[in-house]
């Protein structure tokens, strides 16, 4: 067993909360520089101009690119051969506390759905662990922005609405999302699994670099075929019309019940954040 | 571009066009979902707002926490439909403007016509750009809140776009329709 300590993870979950929130990941700006340059409509690229800019600025004077700084969602793959020495979940927490409060990223959480207290430290965080093979702890850090997460949705279809049902749902959340989630976006369906895998699936589905494609041709085709049609909607940078309304739609799939079919769109904004560290 | 200074006058809402770019400078006040929630309890047991509303911009926005040696944080828009069910109480209390992004319900865009209000879209996202228009930040009222307290800011010349004028024209459902039409 290889033993790590529970405060390097609370350091590095600090560490990670703050470089994400103001370094986007590159693959994200690339694709954001590319819409700039390949913008057909002339307002579409003066928006677009002005999202590169400050994506400059946040990186370059150390500040939030948004002023959205999350929910801290953090997903931890545990090494098999690792012994953690110290509480897990406290230190992650821990880590969250210090990463936006020392770094001066803003408050989001409430401690109670209803009675709306604000827990002024912006935990808790999040947490999805797997438990893999090998003697790492892989972390990762991907604040999400509510403007988008509220945008998301999640339909249980019937086997026979097919790929015909998932295309028509998706564009569906697209529109009803419209000009709210920060366009140009970035898009995470989950395809399978069941009611709370499809969900989490959508979301991994976000950290995909977004120059690669789902391995198996046939979702990559689907990926292709989806963001062809989320660019033809017109809803554009902002909402205020052209061709960009999507920067990148990545699916991730699982087998599922021989009655169903869940899907999960999972929207995120121009600037969809993420920070990963190996320990 | 046409340069506005907050507060604003009847004149300056009706003179703006749905797809405008203007500049906005003065003071302007930041009210959330929270804040929202409170003001509309004070209406309702007949006391009086933190802020009187005449002519007054609501700019819906939490920043990040102010850096030293800075006047603000990161600055952006936040969502502005979560406000419609509390809007047309406030344009009633003589709201001038609102600052947010994505689009208006039509109960909204009815009380900014009736009310000669006007509705501007800052660009989501774009908050650490956004910091440099503004020079001044203080807390007027409800600092339990955090972020959704009620801030008084002091902008010069923040890029905003005339998002829904007062005479209820969307530049959200023109530009869409400009840029469908161009792209046949």
């Amino acid at each position: 067993m290889r033993e790590l300590n529970a405060s390097l993870i609370t350091e590095t979950v600090a560490r990670l909360c703050v470089e994400a929130n103001r370094n986007p990941p590159e693959d994200v700006c690339a694709a954001l520089h590319q819409a700039a340059s390949s913008e057909p409509f002339a307002p579409a690229r003066d928006i677009l101009d002005i999202l590169v800019r400050n994506e400059g600025i946040a990186r370059r004077e150390n500040m939030p690119i948004c002023q959205d700084t999350g929910m801290a969602i953090v997903f931890a793959d545990v090494g098999q051969e690792v012994h953690i020495v110290g509480d897990f979940e406290a230190a992650v927490h821990e880590g969250v506390r210090r990463g936006y409060v020392d770094g001066l990223l803003r408050k989001s959480v409430v401690a109670d759905p209803l009675r709306r207290v604000n827990t002024k430290d912006n935990t808790p965080a999040i947490i999805h662990t797997r438990l893999v093979p090998g003697d790492k702890l892989t972390l990762t850090v991907a604040p999400k922005g509510f403007g988008s997460e509220n945008m998301s949705r999640l339909a249980m279809l019937t086997p026979a609405a097919g790929v015909a049902g998932v295309k028509a749902f998706v564009l569906e959340t697209v529109r009803l999302a419209g000009a709210n989630p920060c366009p140009p976006m970035v898009l995470g369906v989950g395809i399978g699994g069941d009611f709370e895998q499809v969900a989490e699936m959508a979301k991994r589905a976000l950290m995909v670099p977004l120059n690669e494609s789902n391995p198996d041709p046939f979702y990559a085709d689907l990926e292709q075929e989806l963001l062809a049609a989320v660019n033809q909607t017109g809803i554009g940078p902002q909402g205020f019309g052209g061709k960009t309304t999507c920067l990148g739609l990545h699916i991730l799939q699982k087998p599922t019940h021989i009655a169903g079919l869940p899907v999960a769109v999972n929207v995120s904004c121009h600037v969809t954040r993420h920070a990963t560290e190996v320990l | 571009m046409k340069k506005l200074t907050a507060p604003l006058s009847r004149e300056d809402a009706l003179s703006l066009r749905a797809g405008e770019h203007i500049l906005l400078s003065g003071t302007v006040y930041t009210a959330r979902d929270a804040a929202h929630l409170r003001m509309l309890s004070l209406i309702a047991e007949g006391r009086p707002l933190p802020v009187d509303l005449e002519g007054q911009v609501i700019y819906y926005a939490g920043p990040t926490p102010t850096p030293e040696g800075r006047p603000v944080g990161s600055i952006g828009p936040t969502t502005s439909v979560r406000m419609d069910a509390m809007t047309p109480a406030l344009l009633e209390k003589g709201l001038r403007g609102m600052i947010g992004k994505g689009g208006r319900g039509q109960a909204v865009i009815d009380a900014m016509k009736k009310n000669g209000a006007v509705y501007f879209a800052a660009i989501g996202g774009a908050a650490a750009l956004m910091a440099s228009c503004v020079t001044d930040l203080q807390v007027i009222c409800w600092d339990d809140l955090g972020p959704e307290s009620v801030k008084r800011l002091t902008l010069h010349e923040l890029p905003l776009i005339v998002a829904i004028d007062a005479q209820g024209n969307d530049a959200f459902a023109m530009g869409q329709a400009e840029y469908l039409t161009t792209a046949e």
